[in-house]
């Protein structure tokens, strides 16, 4: 059976208690979910698009498809927690509390971008928002999360780590390394390796000689769980029980969330290494169709609220581009600052 | 002043800064338990326990990642690797990471992390031991990259490189740690990164040296004083980058002759650079075409004749004298 389909039947098994659980969820944690997932795709279609128009250079890496994994799992954290990932930032960047606007502007290059146009898409930063970047090189950001939950420890600052990485760079050595690390010192950090299924134009199947991500941790002696990455509450459960146990008993867990990426790598990707009805097939269980029926369901919103959420996504995406739009580039003085501290 | 090797003057920085700042630690293989592998943190693992102190496996990309994460995080990371040739597994974090952080962060993340130990040749080790490393870090703006030839200088460099909120490359010789040198007892004795000294003062020709090509010149200047009563100044840099090109310029402009002493390799090195910044600086000052010396272009043998004849010695700086004094 194919893993998509393995997914949806367990799904359907859990969904009756899902929609109960999710009555007794609060309904504005619910409504913010839902809107930032929203948010998430509606931002990065108009992305696309202006990037279509030469308003974005360089790379641009989309997040469609996978925002149950970011929203579910970030907004299970308190707002001192870190957070680290790679290059397919964006979404992530926003929920931690980085303005749409300073997102969008950065991915112009204006000087109003969280960083002042000096990272790009791939490189969104805020000190104050405990958000770690945007990191360009595969793999990197799981040893500089592993460090960043080390200095929690050792300061005892109670906070927890989330570091974020796609299923191509557990194949770098230092993934390896880092979940040595992380176990044998015991630090309190999530890592969530986000199985998109492909790194760049090559599939899991042509990358990796194991299936089963989540396992991998067992090496390591380390608590792991797989995840339904288009279920929204799934993820956030897991990532619960993961949280936990990094604040209550430091320790490290790996979650291997599944999703599937709509768009291609990045915006100069062809997409000729899979076929449009696969793309589909994981579209029949997009995670924002799954979240709004069961909460449909569970007669939390009705289409109307729907409507209304999505209305709020598209303003906020305009008034990000209007901002980016508005904003100077960075003045030349910008090029030789922030070198040395 | 006390009288010190510089294995003991690095651990005496060490100890003082552990105990100054409760951020800082050091982190290694073989840093605690065992001591050190060249015994730079000798006594401290017992002094400060497994948190000051922390020995790690070997996986050096790993803890350097872990490092540069910490020092992100508001800690003062003190990474030592085995020798720098182990660095190179690291290198990813050290370049692609550490040194572009702040820029790329727009200013939001600094990385205040110290990554020293052993750096050139030892001895007899061969090709995969004896890496002189120096000019590979400093191409990279983000990095400081610092090498004493001193006991003073490597206790006072080291105090500064800790407090440092950059990422510095601290590069040390394992010839040279048992090299004894005065040092000044005061616990807040620092020397300024960027900051060249003067070894020894002269008025016919300069050599520009680091690390263990420093007692070689001032070995060699003595020699040629006494021989052919050529008077040599040594400038050391210490600091690699940001480099007090300043001070090795006005040396120029009073002898006019320029040698250039290092332990890497001569393509690309840190020489190369001295030697355009100097024809760019002080071009109309030279009576003579800088003379440079390096390791030979090849892998460092093993036999202990050929690793004598692939690295800088007195006698090639004595040679390289003569050519450009004309003697």
């Amino acid at each position: 059976m194919a893993v998509v389909d393995m997914m949806q039947a367990e799904y359907q098994k859990r969904r009756k208690s899902q929609i109960e659980a999710i009555k007794k969820t609060d309904k504005k944690l619910l409504r913010e979910m839902l809107y930032q997932m929203v948010l998430g795709r509606v931002f990065e279609e108009k992305a696309a698009e202006v990037y279509r128009m030469g308003k974005i250079g360089g790379f641009c890496h989309l997040y469609i498809g996978q925002e149950a994994i970011a929203i579910g799992s970030m907004m299970a954290l308190n707002p001192d927690d870190m957070v680290i990932t790679s290059y397919r930032d964006h979404v992530q960047a926003m929920v931690k509390g980085i303005s749409p606007e300073a997102v969008m502007a950065e991915l112009y290059g204006k000087e109003g971008g969280c960083v002042k146009g000096k990272g790009g898409s791939m490189h969104m930063f805020s000190k104050e928002h405990e958000f770690f970047g945007g990191h360009g090189i595969v793999g990197g950001q799981i040893g500089v999360g592993t460090g960043m939950a080390y200095a929690a420890k050792y300061k005892e600052s109670g906070q927890v780590t989330l570091c974020f990485f796609g299923e191509a760079a557990v194949n770098q050595g230092i993934f390896h390394e880092s979940l040595n690390m992380a176990q044998l010192w015991k630090l309190p950090i999530i890592y969530i390796c986000e199985n998109n299924q492909y790194g760049m134009g090559t599939s899991q199947e042509r990358a990796m000689s194991t299936r089963n991500i989540a396992k991998k941790a067992e090496s390591y002696e380390m608590a792991n769980e797989f995840v339904d990455g288009m279920d929204v509450m799934a993820v956030r459960d897991a990532a619960l029980r993961a949280i936990k146990r990094a604040r209550e008993e430091s320790l490290p867990t790996l979650l291997e969330v599944r999703s599937y990426r709509y768009m291609g790598h990045s915006m100069s990707d062809p997409g000729n290494y899979r076929t449009r009805e696969e793309i589909a097939k994981y579209q029949e269980r997009d995670p924002i169709v799954l979240f709004q029926d069961s909460l449909k369901t569970a007669k939390v919103f009705t289409d109307k609220d729907f409507e209304a959420i999505r209305q709020e996504a598209i303003e906020a995406t305009k008034k990000a581009i209007e901002f980016a739009e508005e904003s100077p580039y960075p003045s030349e003085s910008e090029l030789l600052s922030d070198v040395y501290a | 002043m006390a009288l010190l090797t510089i294995r003991d003057a690095l651990n005496q920085a060490l100890r003082e800064e552990i105990i100054r700042d409760e951020n800082v630690f050091i982190m290694g293989e073989e840093v605690a338990e065992y001591d050190g592998a060249y015994k730079v943190t000798r006594g401290l693992w017992k002094e400060f326990g497994d948190k000051r102190v922390v020995d790690t496996p070997i996986t050096e990309l790993g803890f350097a990642a872990l490092g540069v994460g910490a020092a992100m995080a508001g800690l003062r990371p003190v990474i030592e690797f085995m020798t720098f040739n182990f660095s190179i597994l690291a290198s990813d974090q050290i370049i692609n990471h550490a040194a572009k952080m702040l820029y790329m962060s727009g200013g939001e993340f600094k990385v205040p992390i110290v990554f020293r130990g052993p750096n050139g040749s030892a001895f007899q080790v061969s090709s995969q031991h004896s890496q002189a490393l120096e000019a590979f870090y400093a191409n990279f703006p983000g990095l400081k990259v610092v090498m004493p030839s001193t006991a003073a200088d490597a206790k006072g460099l080291l105090k500064s490189a800790i407090r440092d909120d950059n990422p510095v490359i601290f590069m040390e010789q394992e010839r040279m740690y048992g090299m004894k040198g005065e040092v000044p007892e005061d616990d807040d004795f620092t020397i300024p990164l960027g900051v060249a000294d003067i070894k020894r003062e002269g008025t016919d020709c300069t050599i520009v040296a680091r690390s263990m090509t420093v007692p070689m010149a001032l070995e060699a200047a003595e020699k040629v004083q006494q021989e052919f009563e050529v008077s040599v100044e040594v400038i050391d840099p210490r600091t690699i980058k940001p480099l007090d090109i300043d001070t090795i310029v006005a040396s120029i402009k009073k002898t006019n002759r320029l040698i250039i002493a290092e332990e890497s390799h001569s393509f690309a090195s840190v020489g190369a650079e001295i030697t355009y910044q100097v024809m760019d600086r002080a071009f109309d000052y030279l009576d003579a075409p800088i003379k440079r010396i390096s390791t030979v272009e090849a892998p460092m043998p093993y036999a202990k004749n050929l690793e004598a004849a692939a690295l800088p010695s007195v006698d090639k700086i004595i040679a390289a004298v003569k050519e450009v004094c004309y003697l």
